[in-house]
């Protein structure tokens, strides 16, 4: 296992460099010039010639790149004018504010949504079932800035039930930070759940119609253990596939709901890196994004072979 | 003569589709007695398996449903049984063996944790006693390395040692009925007799009724004491394994027996078959169910159901052409069949 969890490690270098070589070319390639950007329109032309020498910006594009690279390998990600800090203690201190969003947001959806799967595909063709598949239909459909829009304006807005934008935090007590949390959690949680509780229900009545199912029901196994053991832990492949590639998406979805809510978590950072040409730092944020890809695909991998005993990486997969 | 385990009188069990009710049981009497091996033969769709999952009641929850007939456990009626009492028979009174031995374990379980689980649902005992009594099962059952075993996953056992497993499971309870639902049908015909021995063996040792269910003759005639012959979800004719095979007595019977290649015969020779297709099961209940396939049709056989008549001490048959007061020939049909 940790000799996989190792070669993965080591199979991650060549896409993460794809992934730095081409964020940086397509940062050079926005309209707008950082130097200008920084010191504003009214600026000499000889000031902002100096600022870009100061930024190397004067050279040409792979000598840029090779020092990039060359910084990026000693941990060096550049410091980020916009912010006035280096761009990695920024990120570092913007991830957790992130994480504890999106996190808490998955593990609800996770948890509701896989719920409400099992439930349809237990019940399938019942009301139930019509009803939570409508429900979830509608959650993955739901565009995410409009649906953050609409609740901002009944919660906070018309009924001034909870707060508008911001964090809150842990001095003015627990319920500040949940308060702040509950809009931008549940526009966050609102894709993946739809998506778990679609995944659950057609994963799960393709295993309660399989023969072991029957067979377990036929030694007497209660139908709870049947269903949320047997049946749920068969059924879990293509639901850890989706955790995956939602864990990921929706770190990248907290841009834009970050940017509705003011949530200070990186989203926020690359919306003010994006808008200031801030290069250093929309390549470090991106890069971090990249990783978290690519460590989400590691975890799920793991996942599976802790799933389904037939996986087995070491010779050539199945 | 030993008693009665398990009797099931005009059991009818009827699937409700969008289609229409699919008639899939549609009368079916039998009785099983104590340590005895009954076979159900038939050809596919002809409602062997779902008068087996008609008594465990294990049909489909929303479409299947027993809408007549009594299923008899020494004196448990099955049927009036509620969810949680049916759960104390399914597994420890009656044991169930599958078609495919391969899916029929759970492939994400090792073997050990679903046998001591099985036994565990039946019976207040520690685990630690559970995993005995499972280890010993397996030794039971011919498999080497039993302790071993108890650590592998389904997929790492052939077929023959998935379908030891199960019928070890069927052991771990000791059961009164095992219902073999086609248990040779995916595996290798070596594997086939070794599998049949070692149930037969069981049943020496400990009294096992057996609900075999096939469409090999040949393994009926290996194991049963009785057999039952099905035609599209009734019984055509049921008699003790001897006299059915001696003188079967229903037309359908006599086809199947045809229909069973002999080394003896001419090999270049076309193999005998029943010409014409079952019935469309949401379409019988009027008629004779075989009579568009059978040589010795009347106007009767389209217009009524024959009744299931005993012929002889033991030996009955559903045909209208076969009573006390006529009986048809074998080979004796106008069309020269």
């Amino acid at each position: 296992m940790l000799k996989i969890i190792i070669r993965r490690c080591i199979q991650m270098v060549p896409t993460l460099l794809v992934v730095v070589t081409l964020t940086f070319f397509l940062t050079r390639m926005l309209p707008g010039d950082p130097a200008l950007a920084i010191l504003g329109p009214e600026a000499e032309a000889d000031e902002i010639e100096l600022l870009r020498q100061e930024m190397g910006l004067d050279r040409s594009l792979p000598e840029q790149y090779v020092s990039y690279i060359a910084d990026v390998c000693k941990g060096d990600f550049g410091t980020s004018y916009s912010y006035h800090q280096p761009v990695l203690s920024l990120i570092i201190s913007r991830i957790p504010n992130t994480l504890l969003l999106t996190l808490t947001a998955l593990i609800f959806s996770l948890i509701l949504g896989v719920g409400a799967g099992v439930l349809a595909a237990t019940r399938q063709n019942t009301v139930i079932d019509y009803l939570i598949s409508v429900i979830a239909l509608l959650g993955v459909s739901m565009p995410v800035f409009w649906l953050g829009l609409m609740l901002i304006l009944q919660f906070s807005v018309e009924m001034n039930l909870l707060p508008v934008m911001g964090m809150g935090s842990m001095e003015k007590g627990l319920w500040d930070v949940i308060s702040h949390m509950i809009l931008p959690g549940f526009v966050l949680a609102v894709i993946p759940m739809g998506t778990f509780a679609r995944t659950t229900r057609s994963s799960m009545i393709d295993v309660l119609g399989s023969d072991s199912i029957r067979c377990l029901r036929a030694r007497g196994i209660r139908e709870s253990r049947v269903i949320w053991i047997h049946g749920l832990k068969n059924a879990l492949p293509p639901i850890v596939t989706v955790f995956g590639l939602q864990l990921a998406g929706t770190f990248a979805g907290a841009i834009v709901t970050e940017g509705i809510f003011s949530w200070p978590g990186m989203g926020t950072v690359i919306n003010t890196a994006i808008n200031n040409r801030d290069y250093s730092l929309i390549q470090g944020a991106v890069l971090f994004i990249a990783i978290s890809f690519v460590f989400c695909n590691m975890l799920v991998d793991v996942c599976y072979m802790l799933l389904n005993p037939k996986v087995d990486f070491e010779n050539g997969g199945h | 003569m030993s008693e009665v385990l398990l009797k099931v009188e005009n059991l009818k069990t009827y699937f409700y589709q969008a289609s229409g009710v699919s008639k899939a049981v549609d009368g079916v009497s039998f009785s099983l007695n104590e340590g005895e091996t009954m076979g159900i033969v038939g050809e596919s769709g002809s409602g062997k398996s779902v008068t087996s999952s008609s008594i465990m009641r294990l049909l489909p929850a929303r479409t299947g449903r027993i809408v007549d007939g009594t299923i008899l456990f020494q004196d448990t009626d099955i049927r009036a049984l509620n969810k949680k009492e049916i759960l104390s028979f399914r597994g420890n009174d009656f044991a169930m063996i599958f078609q495919n031995p391969m899916t029929s374990l759970d492939p994400v379980f090792k073997v050990g944790r679903q046998m001591t689980e099985m036994i565990l649902a039946h019976r207040k005992i520690s685990k630690k006693e559970a995993w005995d009594i499972a280890v010993d099962a397996l030794r039971q059952v011919g498999i080497p390395e039993p302790e071993k075993r108890m650590n592998a996953y389904p997929h790492e056992l052939s077929g023959g040692m998935c379908q030891r497993v199960i019928i070890a499971m069927a052991v771990c309870s000791n059961p009164r009925l095992i219902i073999a639902d086609e248990p040779t049908t995916a595996l290798d015909v070596t594997v086939q007799a070794q599998v049949l021995e070692l149930l037969r063996e069981l049943q020496r040792k400990n009294g096992t009724s057996i609900l075999l269910i096939t469409h090999n003759l040949g393994v009926v005639w290996e194991m049963c004491d009785t057999v039952m012959v099905m035609y599209a979800g009734k019984t055509v004719e049921y008699a003790a394994c001897r006299d059915l095979y001696a003188n079967p007595l229903h037309p359908y019977t006599w086809g199947l027996l045809d229909s069973m290649p002999k080394l003896s015969s001419d090999s270049k020779k076309e193999l005998a078959a029943i010409p014409g297709v079952p019935p469309d099961l949401r379409l019988t209940g009027t008629c004779c169910n075989f009579y568009n396939r059978c040589p010795y049709c009347t106007e009767q056989c389209k217009t009524s159901v024959p009744p299931l008549r005993e012929l002889e001490p033991g030996h009955f048959v559903a045909c209208h052409r076969q009573s006390d007061a006529e009986r048809l020939e074998r080979g004796g049909a106008s069309d020269g069949k």
